[in-house]
């Protein structure tokens, strides 16, 4: 059986000024369907660009990222990214935003009436069908991510890539879109893929966490699998052996052995 | 709000505005209705708004009159120009012949010019922004050379598009194009380059092709600084029609104005430049409310 998602001796390096920098060494991953894996690291360590290669918004330098054996070297609907800022267009309502993305994707698939049951119905899923008539200025933080997320999930895509979703969002807030994220991967059984560097929010979602070294070359330092059973309860974890111990080693290998030196 | 010199600030500005009218409604409140307690604050608003003008226009009036009034002045007074051109400034839309019509009338002649001229200049202006906008090397290559047409004033295109169209109404025209074009096309391209590297990460991951692109992100988004290169434009366009008319005859408001000098009728002319003033102050409002109504999301954020 081959790999769903395999990122192959991937090397990444930016030019600037006649300067190059690496930026990412020896990436190598595989990533099941239906699978939840986070990625982690200091600030700087390459993790953006490592999703961004994913979605294809920008090119190894060598190596390849392979989706069902077939290369992405280009943005697509099949790799979803749900942007840190939202990045919703504030021009267009709750609705209209996740429309533009319905239309171009199934256009010609599916009728008016299909796009807008399929509209409303991932709308539905993120809870935020009441705001469907607002303009993104006109609701909170955490309610632009979620609808972040519907436009994400309404293109169908094979592979939905976070990209730090709930860092800009107070700790409440962030909780409530935990678990939404949560029971969407449990009943949509998604792939998803998301970067953080906060290590609660790593273990409680993931199935396994992906460690980054510092950079510049940064590369995997370690992955480590979650073996919690879903659905997983945020309170009935605090006093879990198994998550305990789990994020013990994730903050061992963040601030023991790859500590932050320009932090200090 | 916090200290009286902040008031450059359009934002606090207004809120010291609206103070200002509820603290008068509180002042002159004799009974505490609800028609008083909703209509005063807005008749007090607007009051705040008309009454200045028509004071300082008043004054004006008079201090002209005094200065003007004696007999053999070189202008008219305000109480010569009414007695001259009683008929220009009632009836705008008369007609008693066919060089002998209402100013209204005449404007909308030039009008007429301004609509042909200026949208062109929109259509291709934004066009040729949005693909100048996208192009680093489009941008360092023609940008100067813009720049310097952009100062050449609309009078100094006249012979030349005389010559090319031979016939004055199309040149007219072209120099109206040819003048409000240039802010539309550095606008557009300075909005096109600001769109956020967001709005095009999402256009990308959804494969929008170029023409989706441009309606669907390019547009809205660089909305704001198109209107304000249209609102710039508008206003050069009205410039060079009344000047370009001067030149080329016809029925416009600047032949109007030319011919009344020729025939010595003062009066006349300044009420034809009351007109231009006014129209001109109207297209400037019409393409601000349309821009601000339009832009409303975008600026909202």
């Amino acid at each position: 059986m081959s790999d769903y998602l395999k990122l192959d001796h991937i090397d990444k390096s930016f030019h600037r000024g006649g300067v190059e920098t690496q930026v990412l060494r020896e990436i190598n991953l595989v990533i099941d369907k239906g699978e939840f894996v986070s990625i982690i690291g200091h600030s700087g360590c390459g993790k953006s660009t490592l999703l961004n290669l994913i979605a294809g918004l920008t090119q190894v330098s060598s190596g390849c990222v392979l989706l069902e054996d077939r290369e992405v070297n280009s943005p697509g609907p099949e790799r979803a990214v749900v942007f840190q800022n939202h990045s919703l267009l504030p021009w267009l309502t709750v609705y209209e935003n996740v429309e533009l993305a319905v239309n171009k994707v199934f256009g010609g698939k599916k009728t008016r009436a299909e796009r807008h049951a399929w509209i409303m119905h991932n709308l539905d899923l993120v809870q935020m069908a009441h705001a469907k008539d607002k303009r993104p200025s006109e609701i909170s933080g955490g309610m632009k991510q979620r609808v972040g997320i519907a436009r994400g999930l309404s293109i169908e895509p094979k592979i939905l890539l976070l990209d730090e979703p709930f860092g800009a969002l107070d700790a409440l807030t962030r909780a409530h879109l935990q678990d939404s994220v949560m029971e969407i991967h449990a009943s949509l059984k998604s792939t998803m893929i998301m970067i953080t560097h906060d290590v609660d929010e790593a273990v409680l979602l993931s199935d396994r966490i992906v460690m980054m070294t510092n950079g510049p070359s940064a590369t995997i330092g370690e992955v480590l699998s979650v073996g919690l059973e879903r659905p997983r309860k945020r309170l009935d974890l605090v006093s879990d052996k198994t998550y305990i111990a789990a994020r013990e080693s994730v903050l061992k290998f963040l601030y023991e052995r790859h500590h932050f030196v320009e932090a200090a | 709000m916090s200290t009286p010199l902040t008031k450059i600030q359009p934002l606090s500005s207004k809120v010291t505005a609206t103070e200002v009218a509820a603290g008068s409604a509180t002042y002159f409140k004799p009974q505490a209705g609800a028609w008083s307690k909703r209509y005063r604050p807005m008749l007090a608003n607007f009051l705040q708004v008309v009454v200045p003008p028509i004071v300082m226009i008043a004054l004006f009036m008079v201090i002209w009159q005094i200065a003007f009034g004696r007999a053999g002045a070189s202008l008219p007074s305000p109480m010569q120009v009414w007695k001259d051109s009683k008929d220009l400034i009632i009836d705008p839309f008369f007609v008693a012949g066919p060089q002998d019509i209402g100013l209204g009338l005449r404007v909308l002649t030039s009008l007429q010019r301004v609509a042909l001229g200026f949208g062109m200049a929109a259509i291709v202006g934004v066009l040729v922004g949005a693909v100048i906008g996208q192009s680093v090397w489009a941008t360092r290559g023609l940008d100067p050379i813009f720049q310097i047409l952009r100062t050449v004033p609309p009078l100094a295109w006249l012979p030349i598009s005389l010559a090319a169209f031979r016939d004055s109404q199309p040149s007219a025209i072209f120099v109206i194009f040819i003048t409000s074009i240039w802010p539309i096309i550095i606008n557009t391209a300075v909005g096109v380059r600001n769109i956020p590297q967001d709005y095009r990460n999402v256009a990308q991951v959804l494969c929008l092709n170029q023409i989706e692109f441009f309606y669907k992100i390019m547009v809205p988004s660089a909305a704001p600084y198109i209107f304000t290169g249209l609102r710039i434009g508008i206003g050069l366009s009205w410039l060079a029609i009344v000047a370009a008319e001067m030149l080329t005859g016809g029925v416009g408001i600047g032949f109007f104005i030319w011919d009344a000098w020729n025939s010595s009728h003062l009066s006349d002319i300044i009420v034809a430049l009351a007109y231009i003033g006014v129209v001109g102050f109207i297209l400037d409002r019409l393409v601000a409310i349309i821009g601000q109504l339009v832009t409303r999301g975008t600026s909202a954020n």
